[in-house]
């Protein structure tokens, strides 16, 4: 029953999660970075597991199928673990800052990461229920971290409220499939839509759980949180909701559709197709008349959640081959999407430090003064917009094949149209805050801004390595991205 | 072949022709801050480094063979069938070479930029490592991807070092070319994948597709979603509206390379692309796009008879010429394809030539207006013989190089559009009008501004960069040949292609276009 090969990384995960509080016990305030410290450790120590089951290969069942560790669950797995790690380095130096509930925070950051690492395994309905509230509930206290802030304790308050709606409608949602099909694995789901397929309140069911998904990777109409949220809560945070919780979402989204519901495709196809479209042109228009920078990159990370979308849409018309290569395409898209948006995080985290402001306005003529930030940035925001050879081209190129896995179809062409005026319209805004920063003169008084930290660099280093290596060679996040396609075989 | 030219031949030396540019711009940026001085050397050094490959490259390149020499593949993402394919015929090498040619001249022509000097030094060598690899690519996702390098450094040199509106030309340009490249990457996937359909798997690879036959109403859809990117590049009428303003505000370097070399990846893509992948729908749309560059040519003159601003006029004058070559393009003939190619070069000569020209008096007096001068024959004669002598290049007089061009194209065009070659060859006169008229408003007669009195002639290093321009100019306008030998070969097997894929037949001299070829021949 318990296969513990299997379940190391999460044991390894709730071993850290201990360490890391008796840590911020023992130790005096000044060394609380050391709990952040432990936590990488504990994150790069789950990940070997990950290899040494991907060494041995294979897919591993638990509970009755509820819990599966296979090539998929392990990839993703360790993109949460690196993500964690990247957070957390890009974390300590902004926590250095105001220095209290230091340990706290790492706690709260790996117990979410935890929840999505279980989430990525989580194949029954429950199992997936518990391991989103997981994610969640760490996140809400995180957004509301900095107590005193106004803006912080809005971003908190509206994240939980529109997260708790999220969690009733999508246990209502479960709750309709399980009381329709009788079954809450997801295998046993998929066996028995066939037979009620047709019933309204299946229909429903699944249509609430997109929509209590919808929310969770703020998907238009379901949205309004995220810009507020991120620009409340502290950056690193906001970091890791745009990446960590909004990547838990769509894995959840993933595994749900692609298996439990691999037969109401014609439900959920066009229902994605217009939440895809909708997210992307509404979040990449609003992120235009954007003056902060983190209001910017909330809206940018809305419509980045409408192209992961965009290979889901076709689902409905497409069979074998193309269906896989749509769940390829979200899932890479994610991957790279996780990188380059941590990047981009990191760079505005070390330059809203330097210049002591978020607004594009204040950074003005950065690559005078501060050109290494300046370039950084401007590589991470080209990589958002797709521009090769960084990372972003591949992640844009995966999902416009998808979408036109059958290049006759109207509705696949028609989605691809628009994913590429949407692409030249995020661009102009990427493209807005590196005119401030490259072109608009320099201040007369330059900011006097803290130093770049070392962890923030390190953050930055990692993620700048990834968004060009990838670029130059796709195949290093393509070849994750290909081992876990096997997920949409029925 | 024998063993050293074989050798020769797997030196990857379009690798090389396209890394030295970047190398050199990452040189560039490494040099330390306190060693400023050493920056324009360095650039300089490697592009004409990179003008030496490309000249070994001319040397060794075959002349009357069709197809693709010095090619090169390395798979890159096999599940696409993506590989890093490059490869040169007679067209991209004259591309390349013309590349080549001008990106020393124009970083020679900036020292006039004082601010953040490495940085524009490092971008217009990553520029000219990205327009390399456009002509050089041969896979369509290569291409597309230098396609877009190419628009970064191009978007920061006009928005830095440019003009008073530089960051609204800037913005402008790169939405314009961004919404072109989005277009066309749905193009390029849905051509791939349509290709996997009939291979069974997905190619890029632009000599596998060749292979592939596409349905009629797909070469609509695909020639489309082409040509719309391609037109804007070039631009086609009317598509033109970013490029006046592009041209008036990048710094005079910028503005070479936009009318010389950037113009011409439009063109180049047109001819490479849309009429080999989509032979049925060019024949079907020659209407279309032979009205769009007879507007274009006669609207660009019009409109540059009228401007006031010199850099403006020239700006128009580059929408005129680029009509030529469209009308060239789509006359499908062997004349008048040829007649394009070789108009790509002489513009690029030509019009890059006045842009230094006009940049060289901008310097001087810090106005563009065209008021602002007069007489300036009696006090700068060098620079009023040399801006003389590349404006008759520019209106096509022979013995010059702009005559071998128009001519062409308008022979060529005269034998399948004849009505269009006439309403053409009036551009001919126009261009004779706006060019001499700004001539004899600037440089002849008295001086009429005191403020001009005291200007110097050119000095040493103007003459120089002018020198190798000029020389060009009458090569190619006294003995074209070497130029048309290399294209004639690439020229004929794009048009056997169309003959082969289409009913269109290509007229020939003496032969009546709808009579039987065995019959009408003698």
């Amino acid at each position: 029953m318990f296969d513990y090969h299997a379940l190391l990384p999460e044991f390894i995960l709730g071993a850290t999660l201990l360490v890391v509080l008796g840590v911020d016990l023992l130790v005096a305030p000044r060394r609380r970075w050391l709990a952040g410290a432990a936590g990488i450790v504990g994150l790069l120590a789950a990940g070997v597991p990950l290899l040494t089951l991907a060494g041995v290969g294979g897919t591993r069942e638990m509970f009755a199928g509820s819990y599966v560790v296979d090539d998929f669950a392990l990839v993703v797995k360790g993109l949460f673990l690196v993500a964690g790690a990247i957070v957390l380095l890009a974390s300590m130096s902004y926590l250095r800052g105001d220095r209290y509930y230091e340990g706290e925070y790492y706690f709260l950051i790996l117990a979410s990461i935890a929840g999505a690492v279980v989430m990525a395994s989580a194949r029954d309905l429950i199992t997936m229920f518990i391991g989103l509230e997981l994610v969640s509930a760490p996140a809400f206290l995180l957004a509301g971290w900095r107590k005193g802030d106004l803006r912080s304790n809005e971003a908190s308050l509206k994240f939980f409220l529109i997260g708790v709606l999220s969690s009733a409608v999508l246990l209502f949602g479960m709750s309709l499939v399980y009381g329709t099909t009788g079954e809450s694995t997801f295998t046993r789901i998929a066996g028995a839509t066939a037979a009620v397929s047709g019933e309204s309140a299946f229909v429903l069911g699944v249509l609430f759980t997109l929509v209590g998904f919808g929310f969770k990777i703020a998907a238009v109409p379901f949205h309004f949180w995220a810009p507020d949220t991120y620009q409340g809560a502290p950056l690193p945070v906001a970091a890791y909701l745009s990446v960590g919780s909004k990547g838990a979402g769509v894995v959840g989204l993933l595994t749900i559709c692609y298996s439990a519901f691999a037969g109401a495709r014609d439900v959920w196809g066009p229902a994605l197709w217009v939440l895809a479209a909708l997210t992307m042109t509404v979040g990449n228009l609003t992120a235009l008349r954007q003056s902060n920078v983190v209001r910017l990159l909330g809206y940018s990370s809305v419509a980045h959640a409408g192209f992961i979308l965009v290979p889901f849409a076709m689902a409905a018309a497409f069979e074998g081959p193309a269906l896989e290569e749509a769940f390829f395409g979200s899932l890479t898209y994610l991957l790279v999407y996780a990188f380059m948006n941590l990047g981009a995080f990191a760079a505005v985290i070390a330059i809203a430090e330097r210049t002591g402001s978020r607004e594009i306005d204040d950074w003005a003529g950065l690559a005078r003064y501060s050109p290494t930030l300046a370039t950084l940035l401007g590589v991470f925001f080209f990589s958002l917009a797709g521009i090769p050879p960084l990372a972003g081209w591949f992640a844009k190129f995966v999902m416009f094949k998808a979408v036109l896995g059958d290049p006759g179809n109207a509705w696949g062409v028609s989605l691809a149209v628009i994913a590429a005026v949407n692409a030249v319209i995020a661009l102009f805004f990427y493209a807005r805050v590196l005119k401030a920063a490259f072109m608009d003169p320099a201040p007369e008084s330059l900011p006097e801004g803290a130093p770049l930290s070392r962890p923030l660099a390190a953050a930055l280093v990692i993620t700048l390595a990834v968004t060009l290596a990838a670029g130059f060679y796709p195949q290093l996040l393509a070849f994750f991205g290909e081992a876990a396609r096997g997920l949409a075989l029925p | 072949m024998d063993a050293p030219l074989r050798a020769a031949m797997d030196f990857p030396i379009l690798s090389v022709i396209v890394l030295l540019p970047a190398v050199g711009g990452l040189m560039v940026l490494a040099l330390p801050r306190r060693r400023g001085e050493l920056v324009l050397p360095v650039a300089l050094a490697l592009s004409l480094i990179t003008l030496g490959a490309a000249c070994w490259l001319l040397a060794s390149f075959e002349t009357g063979v069709a197809g693709f020499q010095f090619e090169e593949q390395v798979i890159w993402y096999e599940p696409w069938g993506v590989s890093y394919h490059l490869g040169v015929d007679g067209i991209s090498l004259l591309m390349v070479l013309l590349t080549a040619f001008l990106f020393p001249i124009a970083l020679l022509a900036s020292t006039s930029i004082t601010t953040r000097v490495r940085g524009y030094f490092a971008s217009m060598l990553f520029l000219e490592a990205g327009i390399l690899g456009v002509f050089v690519a041969l896979d369509l996702l290569v291409f597309f991807a230098f396609w877009e390098v190419m628009l970064v450094p191009m978007y920061f040199i006009i928005g830095i070092w440019g003009g008073e509106r530089r960051i609204y030309a800037a913005l402008k340009f790169f939405l314009f070319t961004a919404l072109g490249s989005a277009l066309m990457l749905a193009g390029i996937l849905a051509l791939a994948l349509t290709a996997g359909d009939q291979l069974g798997r997905p190619t890029f690879d632009f000599v596998e597709l060749l292979g592939v036959d596409l349905g009629r109403a797909a070469q609509f859809w695909l020639f489309g979603a082409f040509a719309l990117s391609f037109g804007i590049k070039v631009p086609v009428f009317p598509l033109h509206t970013w490029l006046p303003d592009a041209h008036v505000e990048a710094p005079t370097a910028g503005s070479v390379i936009l009318a010389g070399v950037l113009l011409k990846m439009g063109a180049y893509g047109l001819i490479r692309f849309n009429l080999t992948l989509f032979p049925e729908a060019t024949v079907d749309l020659v209407p279309l796009l032979a009205v769009l560059a007879v507007i274009g040519i006669i609207y660009g003159a019009v409109v540059a008879t009228v401007q006031k601003d010199i850099k403006r006029l020239v700006a128009y004058s580059s929408v005129s010429h680029l009509g030529f070559v469209v009308l060239g393009i789509f006359a499908l003939t062997s004349q008048g394809l040829q007649g394009g190619v070789i108009q790509m070069v002489n513009h690029g000569l030509t019009t890059g030539a006045l842009f230094l020209l006009v940049g060289m008096i901008y310097e001087r007096r810090h106005t563009r207006q065209i008021a602002d001068y007069g007489g300036l024959a009696t006090v700068m004669p060098l620079f009023a013989g040399a801006f003389l002598f590349v404006s008759l290049a520019s209106i096509g007089l022979p013995p010059l190089n702009g005559f071998v061009g128009e001519f062409l194209v308008l022979l060529g065009s005269y034998l399948s559009l004849p009505g269009y070659a006439v309403a053409a060859s009036l551009g001919v006169v126009l261009a004779a009008v706006y060019l001499l008229w700004a001539y004899q408003r600037m440089f002849t007669g008295p001086i009429t501004v005191e403020a001009n009195r005291g200007l110097a002639d050119l000095g040493f290093r103007e003459v120089a960069l002018l020198a190798p321009i000029v020389a060009l100019v009458l090569f190619l306008g006294i003995f074209p040949k070497p130029a048309l030998d290399r294209v004639e070969p690439a020229v004929q097997g794009i048009l056997d292609r169309i003959e082969m894929t289409t009913d269109y037949q290509v007229p020939q001299f003496g032969i009546e276009a709808d009579l039987p070829e065995a019959e009408a021949r003698p």
